[in-house]
């Protein structure tokens, strides 16, 4: 069931710049590039949540910093993607590996806390760098340059870029997942004391987890910035990283398609709640308690057949 | 003029101890005993404060404002509990963070049902609006004095439930092994029920003392919540008295650095230098502290025992 709705998705995405283009609606282009941003960041995070356990609450923090590295240099007169990107997303694995050294110390409700604090720490040095918008944030002039190989102004060329990038995200997620390396993360997940115990240095394996998954975030921080030509604090807010855990769980953390089902889900759904009227949050505050409390396993578990796996406590 | 300065800093950095432990008290005795993380006790604070400012509307006495606002906070905290909570106690930390992150959005967007769009303003009487020469030459807000009062006073008060009482030794030993209370025969889920109502009050507290130095309005509970956080982490989840030492320390640290980081920095560095770093690493200083407390602790200063 997983495969065929994954592919149906990703089917129903490809198609969505022809669709917009015959009903010439660029809105959409636009909500569901953003869809396929958001499925990346989520994408990132259940690397190290679904599958690892690390419930981080502060991925958010590698969406702003990827966007900021673009913004930054952009406003420093460096278009070029070949530099802002690399940048962007080397940035946001160095901050993982470094803060990781911290976080991944502890674990539980301390995990959650941490993480959530280091977020909070990029928050505040963001919004008090007033020479790069501060509290008001950065608007970008231009988009990402690569020297006319994909021009990124054009919505379509831009959109597919995305689309590929994501299948690569799903891509890699999916062999990590099923190698060696996935494999002792997910024992570490199920008892971590085990793993140590018959000789993995667990600690290592989700050090780089968690670089990976900050720097997957990254990319989507780039894309983020790209697309919205603007880069903010509101970006590094703690209720972004509450959004994106909104989705891996909505989608279910067993497969690895499940966040892109959730963050298309989260997306449309307040995209339409918002259309119905602007206390939107009122609907979807309750909404989500009730998926909380009876559709766990999230999407993926209504489908079925991965309910076992999500519901591990 | 460095030692009068460095006073009413240190008096600012206490009273927003004092509201910061205000929180965190609910915080860490609801984590403690049912190992809950709730998101939403910023959303009663702010339903405090909302409170107090509405029945100051309506009664035209802030007085009475405040004292309806305990009971309506704690009347909200119980159906909040009964409602939604007590059905997490036993998922894990993700659901709960989860379902806490969907009451936020709720009580962000209620309040705006309620109170209107617009951020409302609590007026203080004009007997709490005055000023106190606390050494002579340098007046200071009697209100913030009476918010460190009245916070303190709070604190003593907690500490000799929780050390003195019956009531308080069923909490301390919630927090040690939940199970074993249970298997005693004390009904642990009522125990909570009180404890979270508790913890609410004092959050709704927090929200009435808070609204007069504040504006009022949808959202303001956030970064007191997530304040109270790092004050529970660096207290050790679950301790009263640490969230009480982590709490003034916060407050003072926070305070202390907004005031003078810049011109601490100055003595290492260019003046321009340290005026445009000085804020920005005082406004990661506490975070900063976070860290290092847990890179070196990870229970935090003052781990409960018994677990």
């Amino acid at each position: 069931m997983e495969r065929v709705a994954t592919f149906f998705v990703l089917v129903a995405l490809a198609a969505v710049p022809v669709l917009t283009a015959i009903f010439d609606a660029p809105f959409y282009l636009d909500l569901f590039g953003r869809v396929m941003i958001y499925a990346i960041a989520a994408l990132s995070l259940n690397l190290v949540m679904g599958y690892g356990g690390m419930v981080s609450f502060g991925h958010a923090a590698f969406l702003g910093l990827g966007g900021y590295a673009v913004g930054i240099l952009a406003k420093e007169g460096i278009d070029s993607g070949f530099v802002q990107w690399p940048l962007a997303v080397g940035s946001c694995a160095l901050f993982a590996f470094l803060t990781g050294l911290v976080v991944l110390r502890t674990s539980g409700a301390y995990f959650i806390m941490i993480t959530l604090a280091f977020a909070q720490m990029l928050f505040f040095l963001f919004t008090s760098l007033a020479e790069y918008g501060g509290d008001d944030g950065l608007t970008i002039w231009t988009r990402s340059e690569f020297s006319g190989l994909i021009d990124l102004n054009d919505g379509a060329s831009f959109y597919y870029l995305v689309f590929v990038l994501l299948l690569l995200c799903l891509g890699i997620s999916a062999r990590l997942v099923d190698s060696r390396f996935g494999m002792v993360l997910r024992g570490a997940k199920a008892n971590e004391r085990r793993m140590r115990a018959i000789g993995f240095p667990t600690f290592r394996y989700k050090l780089a987890a968690y670089t990976i998954s900050g720097a997957m975030c990254g990319l989507a921080g780039a894309l983020l910035a790209n697309q919205a030509e603007f880069v903010g604090p509101s970006v590094l807010h703690w209720s972004r990283s509450g959004e994106i855990l909104v989705m891996v769980v909505l989608g279910g953390m067993g497969g690895v398609a499940g966040p892109v089902l959730g963050a298309a889900a989260y997306l449309l759904l307040s995209y339409f709640l918002a259309d119905l009227t602007k206390h939107w949050a009122i609907i979807m505050g309750p909404l989500l308690i009730l998926v909380v409390l009876y559709a766990r396993g999230g999407l993926l578990g209504l489908l079925g057949g991965r309910r076992a796996k999500a519901d591990s406590p | 003029m460095t030692a009068l300065l460095l006073i009413e800093q240190t008096l600012n950095g206490l009273q927003l101890g004092v509201m910061l432990f205000l929180m965190a008290a609910g915080l860490t005795l609801v984590f403690g005993i049912m190992n809950m993380i709730n998101l939403a006790h910023g959303s009663l604070y702010m339903v405090g404060a909302y409170c107090a400012a509405l029945f100051l509307e309506w009664t035209g006495s802030f007085v009475l404002a405040a004292l309806l606002a305990l009971p309506a906070t704690l009347l909200v905290g119980l159906v909040v509990e009964i409602v939604v909570l007590r059905t997490l106690y036993e998922r894990d930390h993700l659901d709960q963070v989860l379902a806490t992150f969907g009451l936020i959005l709720f009580f962000n967007e209620a309040v705006h049902l309620v109170g209107g769009a617009e951020a409302l303003y609590l007026d203080l009487p004009t007997f709490l609006k005055g000023q106190v020469e606390i050494i002579p030459g340098s007046p200071y807000p009697l209100y913030r004095l009476v918010v460190i009062a009245v916070g303190l006073a709070v604190a003593l008060g907690l500490y000799l439930l929780v050390t003195r009482t019956r009531t308080g030794m069923l909490i301390r030993a919630g927090a040690s092994n939940r199970a074993m209370l249970s298997a005693l025969g004390v009904n642990v889920r009522l125990l909570f029920t009180a404890v979270f109502g508790l913890g609410a009050m004092l959050a709704g507290l927090g929200g009435v003392m808070a609204g007069p130095t504040v504006s009022v309005q949808s959202g303001m509970g956030e970064n007191v919540l997530i304040l109270a956080f790092v004050v529970i982490v660096i207290g050790g989840i679950g301790s009263i008295r640490g969230a009480f030492v982590a709490a003034l320390l916060i407050g003072l640290i926070d305070t202390m650095g907004r005031a003078f980081m810049a011109d601490i920095m100055g003595l290492v560095m260019s003046h321009a230098a340290a005026q445009t770093a000085g804020p920005t690493v005082a406004s990661m200083l506490i975070y900063l502290l976070m860290a290092g407390v847990l890179f070196f602790r990870p229970q935090g200063l003052f781990p409960p025992r018994g677990r």
